[in-house]
């Protein structure tokens, strides 16, 4: 097997992972104890800025789980993947919101916003799944951008979605008589969401649903001869993403209390698979270090502008090209060996998988 | 409705119009395709990027709204300097983020392809602004029209017609007629049989990709002339359209491509009376889906099985 595992560190990680769900507490105590760390941090910063930030990183590193299960363990290319995002944040704020006037119960419009994600992604995904995979590569590609349009168009005659101006003044979140008020509660909120995920990615990856996902994934034909229920699995998997997406616009718009079109870019997708890639497709340590350190390096470069997705750009093609497993991956790149010649000069293909071959 | 039926025959020819640009794109995706059975998202972007260098070369060569050479040729200019270099760009794509993945996963083309577009997108909005740039289309083009009935054909609109179609024959006949056209049908039909029988199939990809790029870098100028303004999203949706138009018309093969960008162009125009501006882009993408639900297995040209 190729990643670390190899040498010294390989060890460590080793008895890491030989701790199973074990290993997680300690980052959940870590993840808790974080805000006291942050209210006392030495820094030349404000503490309310880095307990910004730091939630943010659990909002991605769900967004992220997310897409991992649709392209890590199941190797489906969403390219828009954060039109889930958007439609379960918009969903939420039609109904919870002084857009319309109506304030549901913030559970309520939680539910009905998993609901409405699910229904779209499974409709889409029947419609693009039983493909070849390139072709929902360009369906997903081609949903994200009439998403976005139907967000900034549906303003008129019936004003839904509130145009270019987003919708504001989106409910908090509360269950009963709590509510999430302030930037702690929701990093709270939003690192419990993420752990949830976490926990159930774990249960799947062993399962027999994970089993089958990755078994299409690395060989759809062999997966199929097997009796894998192909289609069902990928929708399934399309729909799973798509859901943790959908819950996590929720949770992190009505912390940001507004929600506008432009958020929804395909740049926004990039960026969450900068983060699936980066920290390695299919592992789910390495998919929350991708989003940890994408966010923050988002922040950092923020001052450039459009150039940081120029960089994410250079390096999607650069990691293909000399990492494809990303810092932690277990997804094998590796051509899988066929009877019969060769397909391309043996040049090519030790360039293609430089890991694969050691 | 009735203004709306009375727009028909102007649509038709707008429709014509858009068909022909949608088609020049979708060769590209279609000649791709057939060889390499990848979707090159960056097609569009490169597209998006002929636009520029044609915006460039006004830029260069009109001078305070009046042409510092002769009209003619700063349209020659355009072309010249937008073919080669988003021809250029397409080879260079291919050698630098596609060649090297070649036999790896199926997926690390297509994400290294987006990393590509998600490049070229952002890397001219950084450049240029998000706002759209200017082309001077009235200092460069007469502005003579035809009327057709209720119909109004302008000079661009002959000019995009003419040339695609005219680019559009002689591809067609380079890929039926020549030597090298085997070569490249050949390779299409399989790769590696072809390169037994000698054909140096890296060479014949990388021309694919300089022709189809280069067509697509023409169809950027067109629509840039049309438009008469570029800006760095152009590309998007007009590759998604144009792909679409390929699979309409069986991706893989060249006149299904053309079929399938003037079927497209038309539906466009002719249902834009009808719908929501705004909605436009909708429509072409339920045609997508809808061809994809209606005709699945007719789509990928004759149902391959998947090779084992």
């Amino acid at each position: 097997m190729t990643g670390p595992g190899e040498g010294v560190q390989g060890n460590v990680w080793r008895s890491w992972q030989g701790l199973g769900g074990r290993r997680w507490i300690p980052v959940l105590v870590l993840a808790a104890a974080l805000p006291f760390a942050i209210d006392n941090q030495p820094f030349d910063v404000s503490s309310r800025y880095l307990l910004i930030v730091a939630a943010t990183c659990a909002a991605f590193a769900s967004l992220a789980l997310g897409l991992n299960v649709v392209v890590g363990y199941a190797g489906l290319l969403n390219l828009g993947y954060v039109a889930f995002f958007g439609i379960g944040a918009y969903t939420y704020a039609i109904v919870a919101s002084v857009q319309a006037g109506r304030h549901w119960p913030p559970v309520l419009g939680l539910l009905l916003a998993g609901l409405v994600v699910a229904v779209v992604a499974v409709l889409l995904g029947l419609a693009s799944l039983r493909l070849r995979g390139d072709y929902l590569a360009i369906v997903t590609l081609g949903f994200g951008e009439i998403v976005r349009q139907l967000m900034v168009n549906l303003d008129r005659p019936i004003d839904i979605t509130g145009g270019l101006n987003g919708i504001l003044g989106i409910d908090p979140i509360a269950v009963g008589g709590l509510q999430a008020l302030g930037d702690q509660d929701y990093y709270y909120l939003l690192v419990g969401f993420c752990a949830l995920f976490v926990f159930v990615m774990l249960r799947w990856e062993r399962s027999r649903v994970g089993r089958a996902w990755m078994a299409i994934r690395d060989d759809e034909l062999a997966a199929r001869c097997m009796g894998v229920n192909v289609l069902g699995f990928r929708v399934m998997a399309f729909t799973a993403g798509a859901v943790v997406a959908g819950l996590t616009g929720v949770i992190y718009y009505s912390w940001r209390a507004s929600v506008f079109p432009s958020s929804f870019t395909i740049n926004d997708t990039v960026t969450v698979f900068m983060m699936v890639i980066l920290g390695g497709m299919g592992s789910i340590p390495g998919v929350i270090l991708g989003a940890i350190g994408i966010t923050v390096l988002e922040e950092v470069l923020r001052p450039y502008g459009e150039y940081r997705f120029v960089i994410f750009g250079i390096a999607l093609v650069l990691l293909m090209r000399f990492r494809p497993q990303g810092l932690l991956g277990r997804f094998s790149f590796r051509p899988r060996p066929r009877p019969g010649p060769p397909a391309e000069p043996a040049e090519e293909d030790v360039a293609a998988a430089p890991e694969a071959t050691a | 409705m009735d203004l709306a039926l009375h727009q028909i025959p102007q649509q038709v020819v707008n429709g014509l119009v858009l068909g022909s640009m949608y088609a020049l794109i979708a060769l590209g995706y279609t000649m791709v395709y057939g060889i390499l059975e990848m979707i090159n998202f960056a097609h569009g972007d490169v597209y998006m990027a002929g636009a520029f260098l044609g915006w460039g070369v006004t830029l260069l060569l009109v001078r305070g709204g009046f042409p510092v050479v002769a009209a003619g040729l700063v349209i020659l200019a355009m072309f010249l300097v937008a073919m080669l270099g988003a021809g250029l760009l397409g080879v260079t794509i291919e050698r630098l983020a596609y060649r090297p993945l070649r036999g790896g996963h199926r997926l690390a083309p297509l994400i290294s392809a987006l990393g590509v577009s998600i490049f070229l997108e952002n890397i001219v909005s950084a450049q240029f602004g998000a706002r759209a740039q200017l082309v001077p289309t009235a200092h460069v083009l007469p502005g003579w029209q035809v009327s057709l009935g209720s119909a109004t054909v302008s000079f661009v609109d002959g000019l995009v017609v003419v040339v695609a179609l005219g680019l559009m024959v002689a591809l067609d006949r380079f890929v039926r007629r020549t030597r090298y056209g085997t070569a490249m049908r050949a390779t299409a039909q399989d790769r590696e049989a072809a390169g037994f029988m000698g054909i140096r199939v890296n060479q014949v990809i990388a021309v694919t990709f300089l022709l189809g790029s280069a067509l697509a870098g023409i169809a950027g100028i067109l629509a840039g002339l049309l438009y008469t303004e570029v800006d760095f999203f152009m590309g998007y949706l007009a590759g998604l359209k144009a792909f679409t138009a390929a699979v309409l018309g069986r991706i893989g093969n060249i006149r299904g491509a053309v079929l399938g960008g003037l079927l497209l162009g038309m539906v466009e125009a002719v249902s834009t009376p009808f719908v929501n501006g705004a909605y436009v882009n909708v429509v072409s993408f339920l045609v997508l889906i809808l061809v994809l639900l209606i005709r699945p297995s007719g789509l990928l040209g004759e149902q391959l099985p998947d090779k084992v």
